[in-house]
């Protein structure tokens, strides 16, 4: 059967990886969940065994291994099938998975404006050089101040204007959206070669043309690679901008929330870190299902 | 002068004039290519082929000079689509399908989809991969990628063909098959065949006539017309003729490489 599956694929491209390779991948993801959850309990033995230390020395470990601050892996998912607080009939599980889904919804739209916008000032910077020139120092250092100092501003900026404040949120996470964006437009967008574009000018091809027939999909590995980083980095976004402003709702409340009470149930605080994990890869793997679909090609070099 | 398809008159190419690097690529080049001929240019690497090719398709702009393609000025020639080019490298667009890389000039020239389609699998029919269209170039060997550059440079029956080293880097069986192509291909067509070769026995096999360049800044040396009976066929290669004209070929090049080690 994997034979004929191997013979019978006349288009190998990315677009139709035979189902082994997404089984090996599948399980090349469970194996190394397997290690981290391993070292995770080998760790909290070992410091139980210690009292703390470094084996053999008087060396503190940096984390000490009790429940308090590495609980067991089956008791953090234990905690996410349990009432979210004691009376509560609402598991922890849904209620950070509705709460994700909210934050979800503000990342997307940032990411959706923000790689909106990052993909036309590649596009507006490969066009000209001068604009490059301009812009790019700005558009750098845009990236260089601290996102904790950005995203109060952002909030109080948005209330004072009366927006709702999930368009703060959504503003932060366009922020950390559009920079990689805009570098590998602008990588992408220039890098057909020579031969190519001269091609393209021996057809008398219009501006237009050059751009949609030739460099945007010349680009699109390059987009879609900036895509699936954005993709976590607006999750980060949201989260950080739900911090300020006061929303009642969002992993990053519930972050805020669960750690106000770490100590009596440092279970939960994992539980909603793990949660926003899983939105960031599912995340990315919306993106990565979009690019198998859109980006067809194969082959040595790609 | 419209009896000519290309006539280059005077022609000097400096880059970078002024700056520290500058190059004169090409000094006083004076040619005149009739409609149908085959033409092959032959001269040490660096002494400005390439150059003399994008010049004759308004790629790049001479320093002085004038460059008259099919009775006009180059530039107004490449916005008629009177030529097509094809490189050493096919560059084909590696995200389209054979077919639709063969149909990309006409759909920038406008071509509505039915007949663009039509047209690019004539081409392919041509060149003998009418069973390759829907194959990704890299699901190709060179030499087939060479064939599609080919039938995407005449879908759009240009009137002229510029080919830089089109076959340079094939290996020599590939090279010889695709000559005899080009060959049927230029005498049913009847299209006027810029070639740049570094292949001595290429230029006289194919060509009508043999241009002979010599490097830094580069000059035509010698034009020698190639008196083989057509249509060239293996036999030709074993002309005596041919090897006489070689011979010929090998002198205006040696007298060359005397002067740039
Ligand atoms: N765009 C360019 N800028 C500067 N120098 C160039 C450029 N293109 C070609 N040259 C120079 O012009 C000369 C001729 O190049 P080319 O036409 O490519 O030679 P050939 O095709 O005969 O090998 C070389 O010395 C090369 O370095
Ligand atoms: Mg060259």
């Amino acid at each position: 059967m994997q034979d004929q599956v191997a013979i019978a694929r006349p288009l190998p491209g990315p677009a139709l990886r035979p189902p082994i390779a997404n089984l090996r991948k599948g399980f090349a993801f469970l194996l190394v969940l397997a290690c981290v959850v391993a070292a995770w309990e080998g760790y909290k033995l070992m410091a139980g065994a210690t009292g703390g230390r470094v084996p053999f020395t008087d060396v503190a470990l940096p984390v000490r291994g009790d429940d308090k601050s590495m609980p067991h892996v089956w008791d953090i998912l234990a905690a996410l099938f349990s009432p979210r607080q004691r009376g509560s009939d609402e598991l922890l599980f849904p209620f950070l998975l509705k709460n994700a889904l909210f934050t979800w919804r503000e990342a997307a739209t940032g990411f959706l404006g923000g790689s909106t916008l990052g993909f036309l000032l590649g596009v507006a910077f490969a066009r000209s050089k001068l604009l490059e020139r301009g812009l790019m120092p700005y558009v750098v250092i845009s990236q260089t101040v601290p996102l904790i100092a950005i995203a109060p501003m952002v909030v109080i900026w948005g209330s004072a204007v009366g927006w709702p404040a999930w368009v703060s949120v959504s503003l932060i996470a366009a922020y950390l959206t559009f920079f990689p964006v805009t570098i590998n437009t602008l990588r992408g967008l220039l890098s057909p070669p020579a031969t190519a574009t001269e091609l393209m000018r021996s057809y008398a091809a219009t501006p237009s043309q050059m751009l949609w027939k030739l460099q945007v999909p010349a680009a699109l590995p390059y987009v879609f690679t900036a895509l699936k980083v954005s993709a976590t980095a607006s999750v980060i976004g949201a989260i950080i901008g739900e911090l300020p402003a006061g929303l009642n709702e969002g992993l990053g409340r519930s972050l805020l929330t669960f750690s106000y009470y770490y100590i009596s149930g440092p279970e939960k605080l994992y539980g909603a870190i793990l949660v926003s994990a899983l939105l960031g890869i599912a995340f990315v793997g919306l993106v990565s299902g979009v690019e198998r679909l859109v980006v067809r090609r194969g082959g040595a070099g790609g | 002068m419209a009896e000519s398809m290309v006539s280059i008159d005077g022609v000097h190419m400096v880059f970078n004039q002024g700056g520290a690097d500058e190059v004169t690529a090409l000094s006083g080049i004076d040619l005149e290519i009739a409609p149908g001929d085959f033409v092959s240019l032959i001269g040490p690497s660096g002494c400005g082929k390439s150059t003399l090719l994008r010049l004759i398709g308004d790629l790049l702009s001479p320093t002085s000079g004038t460059v008259t393609v099919n009775g006009k000025p180059a530039s107004r020639a490449r916005l008629d689509r009177d030529y097509a080019m094809v490189f050493q490298q096919a560059t084909l667009l590696e995200w389209r399908k054979v077919i639709r890389n063969v149909e990309l000039p006409l759909e920038i020239m406008g071509m509505d989809p039915r007949a663009r389609r039509a047209k690019a699998r004539e081409m392919l029919d041509l060149v003998e991969l009418g069973g390759f269209a829907d194959h990704y170039p890299w699901q190709l060997s060179g030499g087939m990628q060479q064939r599609v550059a080919i039938a995407r440079a005449l879908s759009f029956d240009p009137a002229l063909l510029l080919m830089d080293e089109p076959f340079g880097a094939l290996d020599e069986m590939t090279r010889e098959r695709l000559q005899m192509e080009l060959m049927r291909i230029w005498q049913r067509t009847g299209k006027t065949i810029v070639f740049v070769t570094h292949s001595i026995p290429e230029a006289v096999f194919l060509s009508t006539r043999v241009v002979v360049m010599s490097p830094r800044p580069g000059r035509i040396v010698e034009t020698i017309d190639i008196d083989l009976p057509r249509p060239r066929t293996f036999d030709t290669r074993e002309d005596p003729r041919f090897f006489e004209l070689l011979t010929q070929v090998r002198e205006a090049l040696r007298g060359v490489e005397v002067e740039v080690p």
